[in-house]
């Protein structure tokens, strides 16, 4: 099948997806790019490309600061989303038995509300009149609704957390599904007790589910829009408030691509290098 | 006590009886099978062996400890999986020095002791490949290598040629039989393969419905079958109903209706009967000649093996064909089956 | 295992937790999303429904999520079917290039398309926003197809074409109906994040709102948040239902092929 009529015919079937692609993802994208180039508001490349912008970008500490931020919430959101979703994930790989499928059905079903209302629910639970207060309140711990549960980064951490969390739990239980069973009995029989099987076998052969879940999580949670204004306030503004303020608000395009572009760049080395030394760390276990 | 004993061990699922009051006993340094068709209970009892199902009822003791509630990682055995179970994110050494990670050794002796064992299973030089890069045989090896490294007083072996071709199967044969002879090691084999369990076993067990039906050396088995299902199991037979008609001395007759009165020696019967009794006589195919005999037939399909050819042969009087497995051409024309009656095994026909 | 279970209950807990409030507070006669509650009501979605601007968004969102559902579903099927059916050079940079909007921020796809948009003087429009989905959507249809059609055997075709079809036929006797789960999967998850998808639409809608640009425009007025909580009910409502059905005819075909085998 595989004649040189066959292979024309497979690009021929592939070139409609490419053009949209290249239509609706890579044309914009080069343009952000020769945004990101162009020295002042106003024209694209008016007077030559210049890297002004990623230095405007870059050189004010209230943008630097803005970058570590988003970057240290989404790592952390990555982190903390990761390490819950595993131990579920593990139990519905190993543990549940028939109820196997129920649990997955029950685990994704939440995720099919809008994520805006999500996101909203959780100002509910932290808000000054909210959840948590009420409880305190009425279990008499607090005489006065505290107010430092919503509008910063923690808030911003906990609701990523909860939106993000079956993206965490979907790719990490996929990769534990598919280990065979007959591996870990070859630990055991090996002389390995549970605990040691599973750094040893469990837990690397798992790691593709664990570093797609973080690289899922980590690289949209940095540019989140929503829940940053939801429920973030002032402290807790991340790199896509400030985007969204130099398109909509100031009217300065280049700067705004140019933080965009800076921003990806940042969250793609931070994720090579998370992802290297996450191989690594694992591949020293034998 | 045996070296391996298992005693009245029961296992049931749900309402299926795996394991039904087993017997077994395997002496120090054997190579010993266990032998059925899917289903029969054979892997089951395996994994209450080695640590991975408990009997609902019974004992199993290796080398006089008693083995029950031991869990599989602290028990003496060591198993080559099915589909040899080589873990994939590790090489061929990391595989092999997988269980010996624990024992403290140093990194050279460590090394040395992998090393040593890689060529014992003639994988040397293989150390850095995964297992995706390995054939299958190679495979096989990595997974004997992972099991003997760790010296076990026991080695179990489940199905362990049954993802390997025909002819890699039968040097592997030869290989494992080698293996066990010069280490020494008690091997456990279990396979559904009569022809893998005669060649490599000293001894045979073989099990149906979760019982064990004989317990014998592969030429006994064969020559020697004690029921119909066993006789069935190990190779192609023929089967001839009989009632028992008169015993005199060491000499059995039997009426066996178109073949006429037979007398069968005595010792033929492995079991106790009456006169009258129904039984069925079991011969070989290669037991009966085509030519010379007393019953006259007609050959009605033929296969050419090489060394020798097998036919299936109709004769008056009963619906199913005779096989006979004959050297030689066949006579043209119809044919007059013989054999010696002292070749012939009485079996019981109810069991 | 008994801590396991346990912890599998208490995260279940914290996922149903903040979604249960949304029915929690739309029943609730008060226009304080607070507690303590303060009576059964079903003021919020009788306002709901008078709403016209909502039914209005409401009807776009639908509009859009079915035609982005399409679009990138018959992509995805063409694009899946040519890379698992034939042999391609640069098979794998293609589908890492269709599969890049996962990895880059909604609000960087979001705002580099309005810059195109700008540049080419594409009205800002509800076909702009399906042009963003689409783009979003498409790896997902292409994961969903590529599993599927990499689980069925070649030989089908092979033995259809043995029995006399021709490539058409054989398409629509053969691959289309052994397709059918995964375009239907396809088709539900492309609908639900572009039904569901905020960010694009809020930069690329123009003039007309979506169901979540409506959304987001009334968390800013305190009054109007009951009745966008009976909204988010409605929604899970709706949801729960779909998942629910779209899992029950899954197993019916499951069932229906272990009889055959």
């Amino acid at each position: 099948m595989a004649t040189e009529n066959g292979t024309r015919r497979g690009y021929l079937l592939l070139s409609p997806t490419l053009a949209v692609m290249a239509l609706a993802m890579a044309a914009p994208l080069a343009l952000l790019v020769l945004y990101s180039l162009t020295a002042a508001p106003g024209p694209v490349l008016a007077g030559g490309p210049s890297l002004a912008q990623y230095g405007e970008a870059l050189a004010r500490a209230g943008y630097r600061a803005l970058f570590w931020r988003s970057i240290a919430i989404s790592a952390l959101v990555t982190a903390v989303t990761v390490t819950l979703a595993y131990p579920m994930a593990y139990f519905v790989a190993f543990h549940a038995g028939r109820a196997k499928f129920a649990w997955a059905i029950a685990l994704t079903i939440p995720f099919w509300t809008s994520y805006l209302l999500r996101v909203f629910a959780w100002k509910i639970i932290l808000g000054y009149g909210g959840v948590i207060n009420s409880a305190l309140l009425s279990l008499h711990l607090i005489s006065t609704p505290l107010s430092a549960l919503l509008y910063n980064p923690f808030a911003v951490v906990v609701t990523l957390t909860h939106a993000w969390a079956a993206f965490a739990i979907l790719p990490i239980y996929v990769s534990l599904e598919k280990i065979d069973r007959a591996l870990l009995e070859a630990a055991t029989d090996l002389g390995d007790g549970p605990a040691r099987r599973f750094l040893r076998i469990t837990l690397p052969l798992s790691l593709p589910g664990v570093l797609g879940a973080a690289i899922l999580i980590f690289v949209p949670t940095t540019g989140d829009y929503v829940t940053p204004s939801l429920v973030g306030g002032p402290q807790g503004a991340m790199i896509a408030n400030l985007i969204a303020i130099q398109f909509e608000r100031v009217g300065n395009w280049p700067l705004g691509a140019a933080l965009a572009l800076a921003s990806m760049a940042m969250v793609a080395v931070t994720a090579a290098l998370f992802v290297t030394a996450a191989r690594a760390a694992v591949r020293a276990v034998k | 006590m045996a070296f391996l004993s298992v005693q009245k061990v029961s296992k049931r699922f749900a309402t299926l009886a795996a394991a039904d009051a087993v017997d077994l006993e395997v002496p120090q340094g054997a190579f010993f099978a266990l032998l059925g068709p899917s289903g029969c209970g054979k892997t089951t009892l395996l994994r209450m062996i080695a640590g991975f199902a408990e009997p609902d009822e019974g004992i199993i003791t290796i080398d006089g400890a008693v083995m029950n509630g031991v869990p599989a990682n602290k028990r003496p055995t060591n198993m080559v999986f099915q589909n040899y179970a080589i873990f994939p994110h590790l090489n061929v050494f990391d595989n092999v020095a997988y269980g010996l990670r624990k024992e403290g050794l140093g990194r050279q002796a460590l090394r040395a002791r992998v090393e040593a064992m890689l060529g014992t299973v003639r994988l040397e030089g293989l150390d850095g490949r995964r297992s995706d890069e390995l054939s299958g045989g190679q495979r096989q090896r990595v997974a004997l290598a992972r099991a003997l490294v760790r010296r076990p007083k026991l080695l179990l072996l489940d199905e362990p040629l049954g993802a390997l071709d025909k002819r890699l199967r039968e040097a592997m044969q030869v290989e494992l039989r080698g293996l066990q002879k010069s280490l020494g090691i008690t091997f456990l084999l279990v396979t559904h393969d009569q022809e893998e369990a005669l060649s490599m076993a000293d001894q045979v067990a073989v099990m149906s419905g979760g019982r064990i039906l004989q317990i014998a050396s592969p030429r006994a088995l064969y020559e020697r079958p004690n029921c119909r299902e066993v006789a069935d199991f190990i190779g192609e037979i023929n089967f001839f109903h009989a009632t028992v008609k008169s015993v005199e001395g060491e000499t059995v007759t039997a009426n066996a209706g178109v073949l006429g009165l037979l007398s069968i020696p005595k010792p033929n019967f492995g079991f106790g009967f009456a006169l009258g009794d129904h039984i069925l006589l079991a011969l070989r195919p290669e037991r009966i000649t085509l030519e010379g005999g007393t019953v006259a037939g007609e050959i009605t399909a033929a296969s050419f093996l090489g060394e020798r050819s097998h036919y299936q042969v109709r004769i008056a009087g009963r619906g199913e064909p005779v096989f006979v497995a004959a050297s030689g051409p066949a006579p043209p024309g119809a044919v007059m089956l013989g054999w010696n009656p002292a070749d012939m095994i009485a079996l019981p026909f109810g069991a | 295992m008994k801590a396991l279970r346990a912890y599998a209950a208490l995260y279940l807990a914290f996922l149903y937790l903040p979604v249960l409030l949304l029915p929690l507070f739309s029943f609730n006669a008060s226009h304080f999303i607070a507690f303590p509650l303060s009576g059964f009501t079903l003021q919020w979605y009788r306002e709901l429904f008078a709403d016209v601007a909502m039914l209005h968004a409401f009807g776009n969102s639908l509009e859009v999520g079915a035609v982005t559902a399409l679009l990138s579903t018959v992509l995805g099927l063409m694009a899946a079917r040519a890379v698992t059916r034939y042999r391609l050079k640069g098979a794998g940079a293609v589908l890492g290039f269709i599969s890049l909007p996962l990895f880059i921020p909604d609000i960087v796809l979001g705002l580099s398309l309005l810059l195109l948009l700008g540049a080419v003087d594409f009205p800002l429009s509800l076909a702009a926003v399906v042009l963003g989905h689409v783009s979003l959507c498409l790896p997902f249809a292409l994961t969903v197809l590529i599993a599927r059609m990499q689980g069925f055997d070649r030989n089908l075709e092979e033995a259809s074409a043995d029995l006399g079809e021709g490539p058409w036929m054989t398409f629509w006797r053969l691959t289309f109906p052994l397709m059918l789960p995964g375009i239907a999967a396809a088709l539900l998850l492309t609908f639900i994040t572009s039904f569901d998808e905020f960010l694009l639409a809020y930069f690329l809608s123009g003039t007309e709102a979506t169901l979540p640009v409506y959304i987001w425009g009334q968390l800013r007025f305190p009054e109007r948040l009951p009745m966008v909580l009976a909204l988010g009910a409605l929604i899970l409502l709706a949801s729960v239902v779909v998942v629910i059905l779209a899992e029950w005819t899954r197993n019916l075909g499951v069932s229906k092929k272990s009889v055959g085998a």
